[in-house]
């Protein structure tokens, strides 16, 4: 049975259609069909929250969703974030704080961490701490990620910016 | 891919749905989170032969407060219950334990309605529903049937829905002022499946607790209400030895199930701690 359906769905702001297996992931479909490897593979059963991408405005686990599942939806990826800016200060205090090493949970861990950002602006430590206990790194113990995030909210309750660690030329 | 083949439809009303489910019989799943099913394809546990995505249907949907009763479409996510108003003021209790469902992204698919149809005695809704009195609104090709949540979960991942049944709702009766309640939930790593949990609801009038309902989760084949505790609780001045007598008869009347990683007795003794935490927490 490899009946494909046709969907339709926007990703990172560019209308795309396709036909897709009923069985493909979503975040399969988006690495595969559209070549966007921003979103990474990790379990394949929504335990490490590599795949994570945001789906309607909402972060979902890319592998625990279907392609056809998004049919007539916004999705948006790693990619198209970083270009609109969404994820600016969040991506520099990540650098600053050494948040990252091999880099592989970065990308769903930034889109986990703006949703916090946009949820929960008085997140405690804890708050982030727990947040982010749906998305594995296996580098960094995890301190150096709340530390970015935590001064992310830190800065923005201030009214303040995070300063770039490579200054603009 | 990871998961065998399969079709999908997605039909647009409940009508629709239950033809489609009627017509495709027990090789059909319907899908609504799908943060169970998707896990379980992608081990292969499971390999229907096609998914009805519900998602479409409006009955299926929303948090509506009738009278005395708020109805809690089995569409609702986790994080809408998390969010929602409605929930926090007239059943919060699901608003405390929402946070302890997996994680922020799982939480927002994961649906309220699937939750208790899969019937995981590890889950949160299932033992919420029960110390909450919940009432599930049943809708099958033959029309509509309520069932009490006592008589809902049935054993492991075993509920009453019938293969052509579809969960469309659940009524809660709403708190009132004297209603005191605690979840508790011990897990190695927030957001995974809990060692033992507890959801406990009363009535508070002075030092005493009534209409009692405590439910362990995570111990048994289904959540499991401490019938004998709650009586013996019901009604008395709640003091220190009131308290060491119940986490004794607790222990006693929880018949706990040993899990891969956890043994029977350490769930035993789980038993008494989180009735005793809750006991301090709802007496406060």
């Amino acid at each position: 049975m490899s009946l494909k359906k046709k969907i339709t769905l926007t990703v990172n702001g560019i209308q795309v259609t396709a036909e897709v297996e009923p069985r493909m992931h979503l975040v399969d479909f988006l690495r595969e069909d559209l070549h966007l490897k921003g979103p990474h593979l990790g379990c394949e059963q929504g335990a490490c929250g590599a795949c994570t991408v945001k789906v309607d405005g909402q972060i979902i686990r890319g592998c625990l969703y279907l392609a056809v599942q998004a049919n007539g939806s916004v999705v948006e990826t790693i990619e198209g974030l970083t270009k609109s800016g969404a994820l600016a200060d969040l991506q520099e205090s990540f650098m600053r704080h050494n948040a990252m090493q091999c880099g592989f949970c970065s990308s769903g861990m930034l889109l986990a961490a703006a949703e916090l950002v946009e949820k929960q602006p008085k997140a405690s430590r804890e708050q982030v701490r727990e947040w982010i206990s749906g998305n594995y790194c296996r580098c960094t113990g995890y301190h150096s990620i709340v530390d970015a995030i935590v001064a992310v909210l830190d800065a923005r309750s201030k009214g303040q910016k995070i300063k770039p660690v490579v200054a603009n030329a | 891919m990871k998961s065998a083949a399969f079709d999908y439809v997605k039909p647009g009303s409940l009508t629709e749905a239950l033809g489609l489910l009627a017509e495709a019989g027990e090789d059909a799943r319907l899908i609504a989170g799908g943060q169970t099913l998707l896990a379980t394809l992608n081990m292969r546990l499971s390999e229907p032969s096609v998914l009805i995505d519900i998602t479409n249907v409006e009955e299926l949907k929303g948090i509506t407060l009738d009278g005395k009763h708020l109805r809690i479409g089995a569409l609702v996510t986790h994080t809408e219950i998390e969010e929602s108003d409605l929930i926090a003021k007239h059943a919060p209790l699901l608003k405390a334990a929402a946070p302890h469902i997996a994680h922020r992204a799982i939480r927002n698919l994961g649906t309220w309605g699937g939750s208790l149809a899969y019937g995981d005695p590890a889950a949160e809704w299932p033992a919420c529903s029960l110390a909450l009195n919940a009432t599930m609104i049943i809708h099958s090709p033959s029309g509509e049937r309520r069932v009490a949540a006592s008589d809902f979960f049935i054993d492991l991942y075993t509920t009453s829905l019938e293969p052509d049944d579809i969960l469309v709702a659940t009524e809660i009766p709403i708190a009132d002022s004297a209603q005191v309640f605690c979840f508790q939930e011990l897990a190695r790593r927030h957001g995974d499946y809990a060692v033992a949990g507890l959801a406990a609801v009363a009535q508070k009038q002075g030092d005493m607790l009534t209409q009692c309902k405590f439910i362990f989760f995570s111990v048994g084949a289904t959540p499991l209400m401490a019938g004998k505790t709650q009586s013996w609780i019901d009604g008395k001045n709640l003091n220190e030895q009131l308290i060491v007598d119940a986490v004794k008869t607790a222990r006693e009347e929880i018949e706990v199930i040993a899990d891969l990683t956890n043994s029977a007795e350490a769930k035993q003794h789980l038993v008494g701690v989180l009735l005793e935490r809750a006991l301090k927490q709802m007496m406060a």
